[in-house]
């Protein structure tokens, strides 16, 4: 691993990240993991079962478990774990996709499952192909809540879901919910009208490392849930080896930083988003 | 039909993907919950495979297991030309045998490796991969006499054998588990021509050749 600087941005030591996939944890063997470059162990004891310690001070980490996953907050919880209200829904799975370390900043991953221009050429054959390579320009806003939406996202794919038996024009919404948590909506094949949302959690490992966290609420209508992990852990594992060849691993928010195109609006207010709100941890900041 | 018990991200399964779509053969597929949902070691699953490892083929109710007997087999039963495993040629079986005793190695290195980055399995990774470095040296070498005197495959043949199909995933995907290639050209190359072999197909985390220069 290599050598940690810590995190100083509040508005993510206060905050709840993800650390592990329940169903990865065993009672026999302490977990180790790393959030914001501090070094957990995670023991399956005490009251709740779970423990994080910090391996620097031994001192318990805050923990609590929603949607699947072990989650611990360095500092002082400011706000809930980020509501999906999907995942009340009874005619959808709840499942954790199968969580993939990534040799990049947590924000590089964000950002680049927020790119639909990359479709063609990265998910060659599912998420789109040649020569439907063009990304029809859509809307994004800042909501009252903070969030950045881009909606009226629309691309062709030739297999878009685990249950598509055929290509077509997909209806997409992204919401960027915190700095390192994305939501992804998306019409399901079989229930056109109705939408399949993956939300990526991502921890932050150090600044140039992190895990991808995918939860999944997928409408149960004609699909299983080993064909939906198969299905996002196929896509995700062709973006793997992109990001890990990005550089610099950390984002860069300077605007003259990198050149972006129409295409990369969403992209483009999610860096200012993160400017706005101080936020330095896995990025490389903008120049005063 | 044969039925494929497949995991997405699995080398393994790859090379019976991989051999299949060379041959032209027809599959269909079953995905089991490799990960997070450990599905190979349910009862179900044991039930076909008692060492609750992927992948596993079903051809009209034979049942088989490990990545390089079934190599073997789809080669023997499916294969017309009779060159990816040349049944009349005790010379090149033995070879072909020797390199799938070695991609078993690769597996047990690179592959475990990339499971260590990637998924968290607690391997002692810097064991694991010095041991993929000395196996990338030895095939880079032989591959780049190999070179020298006109041989573009891992064994004697004038063809890909199923020995290139078996060594071939885990050495592509060495990346993920921290192996970078720079050093093994000769791999390189041979991965490439790998690459253009009518039919190849790729998996998640591969990426196809671009065409050949021309002679």
């Amino acid at each position: 691993m290599s050598i940690a600087a810590l995190c100083s941005d509040r508005v993510l030591l206060n905050d709840w990240h993800v650390i592990a996939d329940l169903t990865n944890l065993s009672a026999h063997e302490p977990f180790q993991t790393r959030l914001l470059g501090v070094d957990l162990t995670v023991y399956c004891r005490g009251r709740y079962n779970k423990e994080v310690v910090r391996n620097d001070t031994g001192a318990l980490v805050n923990a609590t478990k929603r949607y699947g996953f072990l989650w611990a907050c360095l500092g002082k919880p400011e706000r809930d774990i980020v509501f999906v209200p999907e995942a009340e829904e009874e005619d959808r799975y709840l499942l954790t996709g199968g969580s993939i370390a990534v040799k990049v900043s947590g924000l590089r991953t964000v950002e680049n499952f927020l790119d639909m221009g990359h479709f063609p050429f990265v998910h060659t054959g599912w998420l789109g192909e040649e020569p439907h390579t063009e990304v029809a320009p859509y809307k994004v806003e800042l909501t009252a809540a903070d969030e950045l939406v881009a909606t009226e996202c629309k691309f062709y794919q030739p297999v878009a879901s685990p249950t598509a038996k055929e290509g077509f024009v997909v209806d997409y919404i992204y919401k960027v919910i915190r700095p390192y948590t994305v939501a992804l909506y998306k019409s399901n094949p079989v229930q056109k009208e109705r939408l399949d949302v993956i939300t990526l959690f991502v921890q932050p490992v150090d600044e140039e490392n992190c895990v991808a966290h995918p939860f999944l609420c997928y409408l149960k209508d004609g699909s299983d849930e080993a064909g939906i992990r198969n299905f996002m852990q196929l896509i995700f594992a062709q973006d793997k080896p992109i990001l890990e060849n990005q550089l610099p691993r950390r984002l860069p928010l300077d605007p003259r930083a990198e050149t972006p195109i129409r295409a990369d609006a969403v992209a483009v207010l999610y860096r200012r988003w993160l400017r706005d709100k101080s936020v330095t941890y896995g990025a490389i900041p903008a120049r005063m | 039909m044969i039925t494929l018990y497949d995991y997405e991200l699995s080398g393994n399964c790859y090379k019976l993907r991989l051999l299949m779509g060379m041959l032209g053969i027809e599959w269909k597929t079953v995905p089991v919950d490799f990960y997070p949902g450990r599905e190979h070691k349910s009862d179900w699953f044991l039930k076909i495979n008692p060492l609750g490892q992927l992948p596993v083929i079903d051809d009209d109710g034979l049942i088989l297991r490990d990545a390089q007997a079934i190599l073997v087999y789809l080669a023997s039963k499916y294969d017309a030309s009779g060159s990816w495993y040349p049944r009349d040629n005790p010379a090149l079986l033995g070879e072909i045998s020797q390199w799938l005793a070695f991609a078993d190695g690769i597996t047990g290195t690179a592959s475990a490796a990339r499971l260590h980055d990637a998924l968290f399995y607690d391997f002692d990774v810097e064991a694991a991969r010095a041991g993929a470095h000395r196996l990338f040296r030895i095939l880079d070498e032989h591959l780049w006499f190999g070179e020298q005197e006109g041989r573009s495959w891992i064994c004697s043949a004038a063809q890909p054998t199923i020995a290139d199909i078996a060594c071939f995933p885990y050495i592509m995907l060495s990346e993920e588990g921290g192996i970078p290639r720079q050093d093994y050209p000769a791999i390189r190359r041979w991965c490439d021509r790998v690459k253009r072999i009518k039919g190849f197909s790729v998996m998640s985390g591969v990426f196809p050749a671009g065409p050949a220069k021309a002679a």
